[in-house]
């Protein structure tokens, strides 16, 4: 126990963040595997991580967590920076931070004239972009509404409606009202809600002043997991408004109606949820990387490393929800969730299929407190390639521009675009290739690198319901092995229709699925073998040599 | 050989009111009926004749949503025309289409050549802007102003022609005094 204390308090870097340790974590003498220490398990990186390090799920869900987030930004300013490009960021963003005034002045002056009663609110300022979500407004008194699985809702503090995933905002005032009332009852107690378990339902509560997020979930999942689902609608959040601006409007005004200002993100907040519903990534807070080849991939990240520009920060090559290369800047590290919140942003529009798009952005788990600029372009149009760009300047446009142009003449140079176009034709690998018969379904993290990989979902589980019965057992197996009050590390689950074997060390994270007539000991002896084809594919699987400009 | 003229122009409009799909429609010649609103901003180039002069159009799409409304300067300094797109079947969109005329009129470019477009033509039988209006607002700021359908590819061409022609000849002596400017490595030099 002494040695993990250890170790937590080895992460922990002035400035608040959390950076990789040095690699000298010694694994736990208990440990199941003393042969696979942390920095060598199979997709360990070889040249450190690219990530923050989370202390896997528990850091998303920790409250200090949300102590870290509700820290003022001047409190951060006054903490010794690191004294390398850390300053250079810092400085970057105190120049960020007089555009960031300048969209708060804004609001200002609107809130100041509504004071004043000489601004009659606009109606259509607070319509929900109906036409464009292409999403039809349910009628939240019909049955169809009420049997969602999951209901998401945010409020602000003066129970006014932010968001709700299904049904009009407007309709759901008064239901939002008495959720406010709820939180508000008990916090006059000195207390607070958490969740309400009632009648096959979970009512899950968190608050993040100034805003409150409520589920109501008929799924499987813990209090624990919902709850860090409602944690990356408020990062999602965050990343539109900075915490910064959303702290200072509902300090000048508390009855705001956020919604005008998060007018037209509904869709990304719908894509994030039902994103979560079917993408492992987020259960597992590791990110998934295209399979290639190391040759390859080694190619493409040299190619995005040389493309530099000073403002950049970070250049992040993607496809689908996958991983295809991240080059960083010298000590300057990408969280996971920030870097799944990207995802998400380009998953949930097409509107960057047409030309290069250029928008402000805030990496909550980066700096809660300015936005990074980020470029944003398919590499060609009928190729599923998407060039990212993260810039800490909003005036570096072309310099950027740039940089794609010259990371796509030194692919071309390389002579690598081919073998590309073929890797992203099978963006998946089957579960047959590991040559397993009984192996449906496995998912692998390695802890250090913070990437996971998993084959493709195949028959059985065909349709969509299948397949999130299939995540909902996985989701199931990691809320009972990282339960905070009894965490296990190995379990053996047998269903009516598979079998599943979770097996959780310090180094890495396994859940296999495979046939229900399949046995316990072949179970076992399934893992040794599927350990060493990862082993002998990690290069393809994984990003182990990840590079900085 | 002829001279190429370098052209920002951006788009600025309520949410909705297709500024996406005018651009698309004039870089691509294509219309998508499923498009996702813009986010930031979006930009594009495309290239025209123009007299004995190339025009290339630097085009900056900027997102209608209120969040990025005070990223619009960025967009529309330096611009040498504006295109300010409201929706013919939206009074609303009118109404935010003059606030975007005043702005420019405050702290846009002097010369910054305005063109109005009142787009989805192609919907009149559902009009709540009447032509009459969007053409008297026009005149009394000096504004070119067309009825516009990205769907139906009308007025799309033209509403560039009419900003090519107020585009005033390059004088050899002034460089970059009207408007237009090289955009580039000296980017940082327009701010």
């Amino acid at each position: 126990m002494a040695a993990d204390v250890h170790r937590k308090k080895g992460w922990e870097v002035p400035n608040g963040s959390l950076a990789p340790g040095d690699g000298q974590h010694v694994e736990r003498s208990e440990s199941p595997t003393p042969g696979l220490a942390q920095g060598t398990e199979p997709g360990a990186g070889q040249e450190g991580a690219m990530f923050v390090h989370t202390r896997s799920y528990e850091d998303l869900t920790s409250p200090e967590d949300g102590a870290a987030a509700v820290r003022s930004p001047e409190e951060r300013q006054g903490e010794p920076a690191e004294p390398t490009s850390m300053e250079q960021i810092s400085k970057d963003f105190s120049e960020l931070s007089t555009q960031l005034t300048g969209m708060a002045l804004d609001v200002e002056e609107e809130i100041r004239q509504s004071k004043e009663g000489k601004l009659e609110p606009s109606p259509q300022t607070t319509r929900r972009d109906s036409v464009l979500s292409g999403k039809e407004e349910e009628d939240v008194t019909m049955d169809a509404w009420r049997m969602h699985r999951k209901h998401v809702f945010v409020l602000s503090e003066a129970g006014k409606p932010v968001y709700s995933r299904y049904g009009s905002e407007e309709a759901l005032s008064s239901t939002m009202g008495v959720m406010m009332a709820l939180v508000s009852f008990l916090e006059a107690e000195k207390n607070a809600i958490r969740s309400i378990h009632a009648d096959g339902y979970k009512v899950v509560f968190v608050r993040r002043s100034p805003l409150v997020l409520v589920a109501v979930a008929r799924t499987r999942q813990s209090e624990q997991e919902i709850a860090h689902e409602l944690l990356y609608i408020y990062y999602q959040i965050l990343s539109l408004l900075t915490w910064t601006q959303l702290n200072h409007i509902f300090q000048q005004k508390q009855n705001y109606d956020l919604r005008r200002l998060l007018a037209g993100s509904e869709r990304i907040t719908d894509n994030l949820l039902d994103l979560m519903a079917h993408d492992p990534s987020f259960l597992m807070g590791a990110v998934r990387c295209l399979p290639l080849a190391a040759s390859v991939r080694d190619a493409v990240s040299t190619s995005l490393q040389q493309a530099k520009a000073k403002s950049l920060v970070f250049s992040i090559l993607l496809s689908g929800n996958q991983l295809v290369s991240l080059v960083r800047k010298k000590d300057q590290f990408l969280h996971p969730i920030d870097l799944h919140l990207l995802f998400n942003l380009i998953s949930s529009s097409s509107s960057f299929r047409e030309g290069e798009a250029w928008t402000p952005i805030c990496l909550p788990k980066f700096n809660s407190s300015g936005f990074f600029h980020a470029h944003i372009s398919y590499l060609e149009q009928e190729m599923d390639l998407c060039l990212l760009l993260v810039s800490t300047d909003r005036e570096d446009f072309f310099t950027v521009s740039d940089c794609k142009r010259r990371f796509q003449e030194r692919l071309r140079r390389r002579g690598v675009h081919h073998a590309l176009q073929e890797a992203l034709r099978t963006p998946f690998y089957s579960v047959a290739q590991v040559g397993i018969p009984d192996l449906r379904h496995f998912i692998y993290k390695s802890k250090s690198s913070g990437l996971f990989t998993s084959p493709e979902i195949e028959a059985p589980y065909v349709h969509e319901e299948e397949k999130e019965r299939l995540l909902g057992l996985y989701q199931y197996l990691h809320s009972r092995a990282h339960n905070s009050s009894r965490p296990l590390k190995n379990i053996y689950f047998t269903g009516p229709r598979e079998n599943l074997l979770a097996w959780v060390t310090s180094a890495f994270e396994l859940y296999i699925c495979y046939s229900p007539l399949g046995t316990k000991a072949g179970a076992i002896s399934a893992v040794n073998k599927l350990m060493k084809w990862i082993r002998k594919e990690e290069d393809r699987l994984f990003i182990l040599t990840p590079q900085t400009y | 050989m002829m001279a190429i003229r370098e052209l920002k122009v951006c788009l600025l409009g309520d949410t909705g009111v297709g500024k996406s799909s005018i651009v698309c429609r004039f870089v691509q010649d294509h219309f998508d009926h499923n498009i996702s609103p813009t986010i930031g901003a979006s930009f594009m180039t495309k290239t025209v004749p123009c007299g004995n002069e190339l025009h290339k159009f630097l085009i900056w799409d900027t997102a209608g949503q209120e969040r990025f409304h005070s990223l619009a300067p960025m967009y529309y300094r330096g611009s040498a025309a504006a295109v300010i797109v409201y929706d013919i079947t939206k009074q609303d969109s009118f109404h935010t289409l003059k606030k975007w005329v005043k702005e420019l009129k405050e702290h846009g470019p002097e010369n910054i050549v305005m063109a109005i477009a009142g787009n989805k033509c192609d919907l009149s039988d559902i009009r709540e802007v009447p032509m009459k209006d969007a053409r008297d607002y026009a005149e009394s700021i000096g504004a070119i102003v067309v009825e516009t359908s990205a769907k139906n590819a009308v007025n799309i061409e033209e509403l560039f022609q009419g900003i090519s022609r107020q585009i005033p000849p390059l004088d050899p002596h002034e460089n970059s005094n009207n408007g237009a400017i090289k955009l580039g490595k000296q980017t940082s030099q327009t701010g």
